[in-house]
């Protein structure tokens, strides 16, 4: 694996061999001391054209807890600003010697092109409304450890509940979670359905409250207020009413089924309950497991050698 | 038991036997076992050290011994050049401080797994001591690293390999 820029470019296979890895960084991130030398002299570059504290943070710690050196490249302080071309930046950021560029832009495909003027490798922290494989990564780490499915989902029911159109995590997670397995249903208005669904292997819903006492993941996606100024949901109240996570609701989720969010949350919108008062919440476990399953990504691309043969003669 | 292509140099009860003195070793050197964790490397340590402590708990009326393993994979000075193994994590009985860490693996041959170790081990705390226990001393060392504790002495040639399982010890 050279770069990471779309989930549909991972099988099953691979998936659960980024999984099993995670598990390794998780033991790490346990200890008093959560750093080992694996990385020691990689050089990390965030490259952030839009704004997410919590991605580049999770990445910049990812990064350090695998001993590799992290360059921040804040866009707003950078000669972007002045007119360099994104080509330009590439290509002066990877003369200083550079192993990894973690890129977040606005742009479908923008990481994509970035690995034409680059040797280094490129994880696509987000790009547009297209991918943000990472996330799907650390949702399936989730509810594989939640849940107790280390060898797949097969039979796994996954709700996912709002905005799809506009949103990467969506995308990423449909294919991640179907690749695995999982029977996922689509649930929104049609106004925040992409306009075809048609290739998607998925159901679709318009009603949370026929589907919620079946699932055994209730996936609920952040509800963009701009989308009350593009009129495509007449009123937060409204949505809530129908598709948020209300008392009424989180009462008929079944006792084990688990409840995610990619954050940040909008309390009283998409979650009207208390996230401490609800069992089954993944929210913070999903930021967690956020750091290890970037730490497994940033190992692979750059420290694993994954591309090399076993030593048939094994450990000696 | 001859293995296919291979040379048996040890049989089962051989390595059964091994593991019981060098138990008995563990314990006379360290006047007991107060503080004594043993540690097995992954992949190949962690049964014999699990066999270690059924041994030492067994001849000392002991209801469990303090045991671990070692995942050392990303403290390795090759590392990009061995794949890491699933499902092979590290699990220790919490902090390391104050113990005698004997740490176990199948073959001992360059020390540099034994290198990676002794830096794994650095992160979980500091032991009063480390010892190493193996089944087979190969030689070819490239480190200044002995054994504490040894089933066997096997000169071998570099490009030989050496398959420890309980069932033997065989040389191809």
């Amino acid at each position: 694996m050279k770069h990471l820029l779309d989930i549909g470019d991972l099988d099953a296979a691979s998936i659960g061999h980024l999984l099993d890895l995670t598990d390794h960084m998780v033991e790490i991130n346990q200890r008093p001391m959560p750093k080992v030398p694996a990385l020691r002299g990689k050089t990390v570059v965030n490259l952030f054209f839009e704004d997410s504290t919590r991605t580049r943070t999770s990445f910049d710690t990812a990064a350090r807890r695998l001993s590799a050196d992290v360059m921040n490249f804040a866009v707003s302080s950078s000669s972007v600003n002045k007119g360099e071309s994104l080509r330009d930046t590439i290509e002066t950021i990877t003369a200083m010697g550079v192993d990894a560029f973690v890129v977040r832009h606005g742009s479908s495909g923008a990481p994509q092109q970035i690995t034409r003027w680059t040797n280094a490798a490129v994880v696509n922290a987000g790009d547009g409304w297209h991918q943000h494989p990472t996330q799907a990564l650390l949702d399936c780490y989730t509810i594989r450890a939640a849940l107790g499915r280390t060898t797949g989902f097969d039979g796994l029911r996954i709700a996912i509940v709002g905005d799809i159109a506009h949103s990467r995590v969506a995308r990423s997670d449909v294919q991640a979670f179907t690749a695995l397995g999982a029977q996922v249903t689509l649930v929104a208005p049609p106004t925040l359905l992409p306009p075809s669904v048609d290739g998607w292997p998925v159901e679709v819903s318009h009603r949370l409250d026929d589907v919620i006492g079946d699932v055994d993941v209730l996936y609920l996606l952040r509800m963009q207020r701009e989308r009350m100024r593009d009129a495509l949901v007449p009123s937060l109240r409204e949505y809530t009413s129908l598709y948020g996570l209300t008392p009424q609701r989180a009462a008929r989720l079944q006792p084990h089924t688990i409840v995610m969010h990619p954050g940040p949350m909008n309390r009283g919108v998409e979650i009207a309950v208390d996230p401490a008062d609800l069992a089954g919440s993944m929210v913070l476990q999903q930021v967690a497991n956020g750091v290890a399953v970037r730490m497994a990504v940033l190992f692979e691309l750059l420290g694993s050698g994954s591309d090399l043969a076993p030593d048939p003669k094994g450990p000696q | 038991m001859q293995a296919e292509g291979g040379r048996t140099v040890m049989s089962a009860d051989d390595v059964r036997r091994a593991i019981i003195r060098i138990g008995h070793e563990i314990v006379e050197r360290n006047h007991g076992t107060q503080g004594v964790v043993l540690v097995g490397l992954q992949r190949g340590g962690v049964w014999i050290a699990q066999q270690l402590a059924e041994a030492i708990a067994r001849s000392e009326g002991l209801d469990t011994m303090p045991i671990g393993t070692l995942d050392v994979s990303f403290y390795r000075d090759d590392v990009g050049l061995r794949p890491i193994v699933p499902g092979s994590v590290t699990t220790l009985p919490g902090t390391l401080d104050g113990t005698h860490v004997v740490l176990v693996d199948d073959v001992l041959f360059t020390g540099r797994t034994v290198r990676a170790a002794l830096d794994a081990i650095n992160d979980h705390g500091r032991p009063r001591s480390v010892q190493l226990a193996v089944i087979v001393d190969r030689g070819h060392r490239e480190l200044p690293i002995r054994p504490d504790y040894v089933g066997k002495n096997l000169p071998t040639s570099r490009a030989e390999n050496v398959a420890v399982t309980a069932d033997g010890v065989v040389l191809t």
